[in-house]
């Protein structure tokens, strides 16, 4: 299989729960992610590396990676 | 068994916290960036791993923002009054041995208003995790210094800068008898998981202190830019691993906080003792 | 049967150890004060016997929270105190009010303010068992004023906690703390022992607060009920509300479960109040002065009558009313300056009210009260 068919990972943010601290944004080692005013948004999915970070370090239950 | 190269990729499996948190409670009520939440994660993901039914599981925990933590979590919870959460839970286990107790609390609700209740719940060993908020701040109450607030800080009630030095929670849980004593932060969340799982393993009293970060008052006040800078500066940068602290020059570790499972012993829990010296004594003598 | 009946002789603590054992008491936390610290002994020897768990905690703050613990985990839970050890119990009081968690917690009343008169007594807690802690509260105060009642008053106490789901005060004073009398230990079935309702409904329909009981029931931790326990105003899930009609409906409530069931909840011992031109008002070892103050009075022609109330508080409006209709003066003999006096004034229709005070750690005698009786002659 080449690159173009590799499966991306799809984010989920939750805009009800996000209070955009951008903790998330700022540690994300791939830069996959970006403010849009007051929640986190996706910038470069095909970026993400699954390292969880985000979700790891979000305090507000608000953003989870899935394969 | 070997892994293909291909499959060496993270595959991601974000922990299901549905699991274990209350329908409906989310939002917390915990500030943008607040430390709270990501330790209150970790925790989740800790007690997960130690596979018990939820009816077994008790999380007391006293006043302040991080004692708000009860309410979102689905066990046997209870939020009590300021200080008192360690005695609650004492009562709980010792009616309940076989119950699994938590309690979640503060650094002003542990050891300021609470102190003497955290020294003897350390002393009697009793097998009780207290996992201790520390954000060197009063939240709930606007922002005043605290038992763990830095010396030359600001906090609303030391605006000319903390002239109190703080408590280190680890060295009086030690002092105090804790059997096991540990050190995390929210910075390092994988790790802080890893760590309260081994304080939740342990028989006896478990005592974890967490760094977490209070942008909005302790932040603020002491010209911190934003969560993330508070993370780096005090949980990245403030700290160090207790695995590498022999390995690194002196300059690296002065001043910074020591990470990771600092006192681990092995002395006799207060509920065994209970049921082994006084009550088949007891009953021996009455028969 | 006839061995449980021997008389015994005992102290007023220990037949307080008895009562709470009778009333099937397996959980006991507390720190030493006196003069209740006999309590807590007799309960460090006599609990483990018995599966029941005694913890010697590191404050009074502790040792009431703890006793919450225990009774939260289901175990029917007490502890003892004295004044100081009573203010500092306080907060926790109106815990267990607002949450409603049963408890028994024994004040032995001795001198004050302050440190005051450890080894003396008083009945200057009177109104501090009523309003002692923050916020309005319904509050339940039983008052023995011999050994033998001691017990069957801590028996009582045991009751109204599981019944109505809250807090209850055993109070006396250091003198029946202290003395010894000959008492019976009421054989097993004796005595009514009220066990907690029990839970039979699902857990998803579980509400620790449901309003639609008067008194929801309790169902211990650990048991697969799992809801939130506050002290912050609450809604019927258990969980802490801004909402004012929740706040507002719960506070009230909390006390309607007490004000609807005064009857039952009331006692009271009447000596020669039938034709009573005089009646004394008072409780405790103050009653037991009364008691010889009214005989002696009868013999000198006086009619006098003594009300006792068993239960303090709720006061007994109804009967302090009712006697006020009937006689010409109340007299209200107690160890302070002027507590239960002020609740007998504010229930009086007609009679005069007139207080007999003191507060220097000796009992109020028979000729006090005597002469109070003789000033309405």
């Amino acid at each position: 299989m080449g690159d173009a068919a590799k499966k991306l990972p799809r984010i989920e943010i939750n805009p009800k729960l996000c209070k955009g601290c951008s903790i998330c944004v700022d540690f994300c080692p791939t830069n996959v992610l970006e403010m849009r005013g007051t929640c986190v948004a996706v910038k470069d999915l095909a970026a993400c590396t699954r390292c969880q970070l985000c979700d790891l370090r979000c305090p507000d239950f608000a953003i989870q990676v899935f394969d | 068994m070997s892994v293909p190269a291909e499959k060496k990729e993270k595959i991601s499996v974000p922990f299901d916290y549905n699991k274990y948190l209350r329908p409906g409670k989310l939002p917390h009520i915990w500030c943008p960036g607040c430390g709270h939440g990501i330790v209150l994660k970790a925790m989740l993901r800790a007690i997960d791993k130690l596979g018990i039914d939820k009816d077994n599981v008790c999380v007391v925990s006293g006043i302040g923002c991080s004692s708000r933590t009860p309410g979102y979590v689905d066990f046997n919870t209870l939020h009590t009054l300021h200080g008192r959460a360690l005695s609650f839970a004492t009562g709980i286990k010792l009616a309940r041995p076989d119950m699994k107790v938590i309690v979640v609390t503060g650094d002003g609700d542990a050891l300021a208003i609470g102190g003497n209740h955290f020294i003897h719940t350390c002393r009697r060993n009793i097998d009780i995790t207290a996992l201790v908020f520390t954000n060197a701040i009063y939240g709930m109450t606007g922002g005043q210094y605290s038992p763990t607030t830095p010396l030359e800080s600001i906090a609303t009630t030391s605006r000319y800068g903390n002239i109190e030095p703080p408590f280190d929670t680890c060295e009086m849980a030690k002092a105090a008898g804790a059997t096991f004593v540990a050190r995390g932060t929210a910075y390092h969340t994988l790790e802080l998981e890893k760590t309260i799982y081994e304080a939740l393993m342990h028989k006896g009293t478990s005592v974890v202190d967490i760094i977490d970060a209070c942008p909005t008052y302790f932040g603020r006040m002491n010209k911190y830019k934003s969560a993330t800078h508070m993370m780096e500066a005090m949980e990245k940068d403030g700290t160090v691993s207790v695995k590498q602290v022999d390995k690194l020059p002196p300059e690296k570790v002065a001043g910074k906080m020591l990470r990771g499972v600092l006192h681990k012993i092995d002395r006799p829990e207060y509920c065994e003792q209970y049921a082994l010296l006084v009550q088949e004594k007891a009953q021996a003598k009455s028969k | 049967m006839a061995e449980k009946q021997k008389k015994r002789l005992m102290q007023g603590n220990e037949a307080c150890v008895e009562g709470a054992l009778y009333a099937g008491c397996k959980f006991y936390a507390g720190y030493p004060i006196t003069p209740s610290t006999e309590i807590a002994e007799g309960m460090s020897v006599r609990l483990p016997k018995i599966g029941g768990k005694f913890i010697q905690m590191e404050d009074e703050i502790g040792g009431i929270a703890a006793a919450i613990g225990g009774s939260l985990a289901g175990l029917k839970s007490l502890t003892a105190t004295s004044g100081p050890g009573f203010s500092l119990k306080q907060e926790c009081l109106g815990y267990a009010c607002l949450a409603e968690i049963p408890l028994v917690i024994v004040n032995v009343m001795r001198g004050g303010p302050s440190t005051g008169y450890p080894t003396g007594p008083s009945q200057a807690d009177i109104m501090q068992a009523k309003w002692g802690t923050h916020g309005d509260h319904p509050a339940i105060a039983v008052t023995p004023a011999y050994v033998q009642e001691i017990l069957t008053e801590t028996v009582r106490a045991f009751n109204l906690a599981e019944k109505y789901r809250t807090p209850v005060i055993v109070l006396y004073d250091e003198i029946v703390g202290h003395m010894r009398e000959p008492i019976t230990i009421p054989a097993p079935g004796e005595l009514a022992v009220v066990d907690r309702e029990k839970v039979t409904c699902k857990p998803d329909e579980y509400f620790p607060y449901d309003e639609r009981f008067e008194i929801p029931p309790l169902a211990p931790f650990g048991t697969g009920y799992r809801f939130h326990v506050t002290g912050l105003n609450h809604k019927k899930d258990g969980f802490p509300t801004n909402d004012s009609k929740q706040i507002g409906e719960g506070n009230m409530r909390i006390m309607r479960k007490i004000d609807n069931h005064l009857d039952e909840i009331w006692k009271n011992e009447e000596i020669g109040l039938e034709d009573a031109e005089i009646a004394v008002v008072a409780i405790g070892s103050t009653a037991r002065s009364a008691r010889y103050a009214v005989n002696e009075a009868r013999s000198m022609g006086i009619k006098a009558g003594l009300l006792r109330p068993l239960t303090l508080w709720p006061f007994p409006d109804k009967a302090v009313t009712e006697l006020s209709k009937r006689v010409k003066a109340i007299i209200v003999p107690e160890m302070n300056l002027g507590q239960m006096v002020l609740e007998v004034q504010r229930c009086s229709k007609k009679a005069e009210v007139l207080g007999v005070h003191r507060v220097d750690g000796e009992p109020i005698n028979p000729g006090q009260i005597i002469e109070a009786i003789k000033s309405f002659k």
